[in-house]
């Protein structure tokens, strides 16, 4: 049974970028308009671009698609006078399991999106900016496509926009089906037309990112988070969340809860906290383990349930915030299979670029398999621990640091679901039959 | 092999490459892959050769992006293309018997057409709709928290000839109609961009802030943008 939260509970709920999703016409242009749409935009092009970063840096924004790094520190790599293009590339290629706070906010609230992308440009300098939206997502897509069709045409858009000389032109690119395009500059790769595929930094995107100029790649909550910056002010911004994780987020919760969905919270709410507001554990369903933000970010179990969820404290405890996809486990689910199931993910969604990934990913499948399959022996669990340590930071990009986080913390705090699979307590989940030359 | 592609293809392609600063044509590379999807229903040898024709580049390094991505299909598909999502939380939730009935029920794995030419079957990775899981989709669409039935009552009457509506979203095209969208071309439907509201989970959080009169205190649209000293 769904239990409704404590009144101290729903206080930490904080509606600023979904609030706008009740209304459901607000993907409309002269919806959003009425909705305090592109008031932000008015009041900032009336600014100096510099007095922007600096709102943004006294603002405390991060990255909002998992890294959290300070999105004014990064407006401010970008060197001005240099008389290079300058471009703004929203990564709206969600797609870390767990994830799903981006396609909502595109597909219902798609102009906050653009607003945010306009004030952005104009504060980097950028005259053109695109937005590598995930090739499934196609239904945001399409919205997104139309709010920058409508924008466009009330001048949102285009040149010389509102009056203020500042021109630009926004290209929603679609993805064709590749997880490693979320990293940004893998990214960079796929929009230039190439196989995603990472790129060594240093340097960095803010001076050879996209075609070879300095470039900003933010997270799409990141950017829809900067209208509303602009309207409210930093020190506004900052009455939510933590000191060093200030503003909200969206939690993203599924699994075995009552009311699984996106709850957007201060930074710092914990997840005892979210469970309240999503109605309690579904009956029969204990809290076994949980990921704080999508499958890259190391398993937590229900020892950790009031770890304030913000980037400090999480990273104390021994994990990620990443994207806060707070996917929940009971103790109904296998954290060996729910391993597995992710380690055929990063198989899958390895580029082949670096060996350590793609190979390591290949064959710490296929441990899982023998082990799933009841073949499994105890020198398996020391091969995908060295497995591991042969990955993590030995690889161009996260994917493949991502990919040994459920397998070690999984290990750290489960290692007994593996030995019961080991030691024949557990029926084997898979059939013999998929084994293949494991050995 | 003569590439024969329309006139209307040849000028949806300048459009496609008109998005895109002069010198870097290549950027609409992915755009142009997904527009000769649209007229095979795959990316077929010809298709890779339209594609380098048009950016001036080799088959080789056309094929070898071609092949880099999912949604890039090598073998002809059906009409519809069924999904379903077998990553971590939604095989748990019951995707991978969802997954399983339909190979069984179509007597097809992944990747695979069926014989009547109706389906293309596949698993796929995270869909980033796990607040609506188990989720599927057809040709991206997605159809919420499916059990095996459902999923089987689904394909059947795709097969039958019907058009189910999806959980959100749009109103069903078919794959090639989805392809000419993904190339970046407005739905040309009417009511393609109204379609589709959103699910309660996506809603939940809010709702609950909006029921309970919770909102963040002090928000003034008015507060000024700090200026800094001249430099």
């Amino acid at each position: 049974m769904s239990t409704a939260p404590r009144r101290e509970v729903l206080e930490k709920l904080t509606p600023v970028l979904t609030k706008r999703w009740l209304s459901p016409e607000a993907w409309r242009l002269d919806v959003y308009e009425q909705l305090d749409g592109y008031a932000a935009l008015r009041k900032a092009l009336a600014a100096h671009p510099d007095d922007l970063i600096q709102l943004i840096k006294d603002s405390g924004l991060r990255g909002r698609g998992g890294a959290g790094f300070p999105t004014g520190l990064k407006w401010g790599f970008i060197p001005q006078n240099d008389g290079k293009p300058h471009y703004l590339v929203v990564n709206a290629d969600e797609g870390e399991p767990g994830t799903c706070k981006d396609l909502p906010l595109m597909t219902h609230d798609p102009h906050s999106l653009i607003e945010g992308v306009i004030i952005a440009s104009y504060a980097i300098r950028a005259n053109r900016a695109y937005i590598y939206i995930r090739g499934e997502a196609v239904n945001a897509a399409r919205r997104l496509r139309n709010a920058v069709d409508e924008a466009y045409k009330a001048g949102y858009l285009g040149t010389n926009i509102l009056g203020s000389g500042l021109d630009l032109d926004v290209v929603v690119h679609s993805g064709a089906g590749a997880y490693i395009c979320g990293e940004e500059t893998a990214l960079l790769d796929s929009l230039e037309g190439f196989r995603g595929q990472p790129r060594l930094r240093p340097p960095f995107p803010a001076t050879h990112g996209l075609y070879a100029s300095p470039t900003v790649v933010n997270n799409v909550g990141t950017i829809a988070s900067v209208p509303y910056i602009v309207l409210g002010g930093a020190a506004w911004w900052k009455t939510m969340g933590t000191e060093k994780s200030a503003g909200p987020m969206i939690y993203s919760l599924s699994g075995r809860i009552n009311n699984p969905g996106q709850y957007e919270c201060g930074l710092g709410v914990t997840l005892r906290e979210l469970i309240e507001l999503a109605g309690g554990m579904q009956p029969g369903h204990n809290l076994k383990f949980w990921t704080p933000g999508g499958s890259s970010t190391p398993l937590l179990t229900a020892e950790h349930m009031d770890v304030p969820l913000d980037f400090e404290s999480v990273a104390a405890a021994g994990s990620i915030l990443g994207t806060t996809a707070t996917q929940l486990f009971s103790d109904q689910d296998c954290p060996v299979y729910a391993t597995y199931k992710w380690l055929e993910f990063y198989h899958h969604e390895s580029c082949g670029k670096c060996t350590p990934c793609r190979e390591g990913n290949f064959w710490m499948v296929r441990v899982y398999r023998r082990i799933l399959s009841g073949e499994g022996t105890f020198e398996d669990l020391d091969t995908l621990l060295d497995t591991c340590d042969n990955i993590l930071g030995r690889s161009f990009c996260g994917l493949g640091d991502g990919a040994t986080s459920p397998v070690t913390s999984s290990l750290q705090y489960f290692k007994q679901d593996y030995l019961d699979y080991i030691e024949g307590r557990t029926p084997p989940k898979l059939s013999a039959k998929q084994l293949v030359g494991a050995h | 092999m003569t590439v024969q592609y329309s006139d209307d293809l040849r000028a949806k392609a300048k459009e496609i490459v008109a998005r895109y600063p002069a010198d870097r044509s290549r950027s609409a590379l992915l755009p142009l892959l997904h527009l000769v999807q649209a007229e095979e229903g795959h990316v077929s040898p010809a298709g890779v050769e339209f594609c380098a024709e048009v950016l001036g580049i080799t088959k080789a390094q056309v094929g070898a992006v071609a092949t880099f991505y999912t949604m890039y299909k090598r073998r002809p598909t059906a009409d519809w293309l069924v999904s379903v999502c077998t990553n971590t939380m939604c095989n748990v939730l019951g995707g991978q018997e969802v997954y399983d009935r339909l190979t069984e029920h179509l007597g097809v794995g992944h990747e695979e057409t069926t014989a009547d030419g109706s389906i293309t079957l596949e698993h796929a990775e995270c869909l980033a709709a796990c607040d609506y899981g188990p989720v599927m989709t057809v040709n991206y669409e997605f159809f919420d928290k499916v059990d095996a039935d459902g999923a089987v009552g689904l394909v059947e009457k795709l097969r039958g000839g019907e058009r189910p509506m999806p959980s959100r979203g749009a109103r069903l095209c078919t794959l090639k109609e989805m392809a000419v969208q993904l190339a970046g071309f407005a739905d040309d439907r009417p009511e393609g961009v109204a379609d589709g509201v959103a699910g309660e989970p996506t809603l939940r959080g809010v709702r609950l802030a909006q029921e309970h009169g919770i909102s963040v205190p002090g928000f003034d649209p008015e507060t000024p943008i700090k200026a800094q000293e001249a430099k």
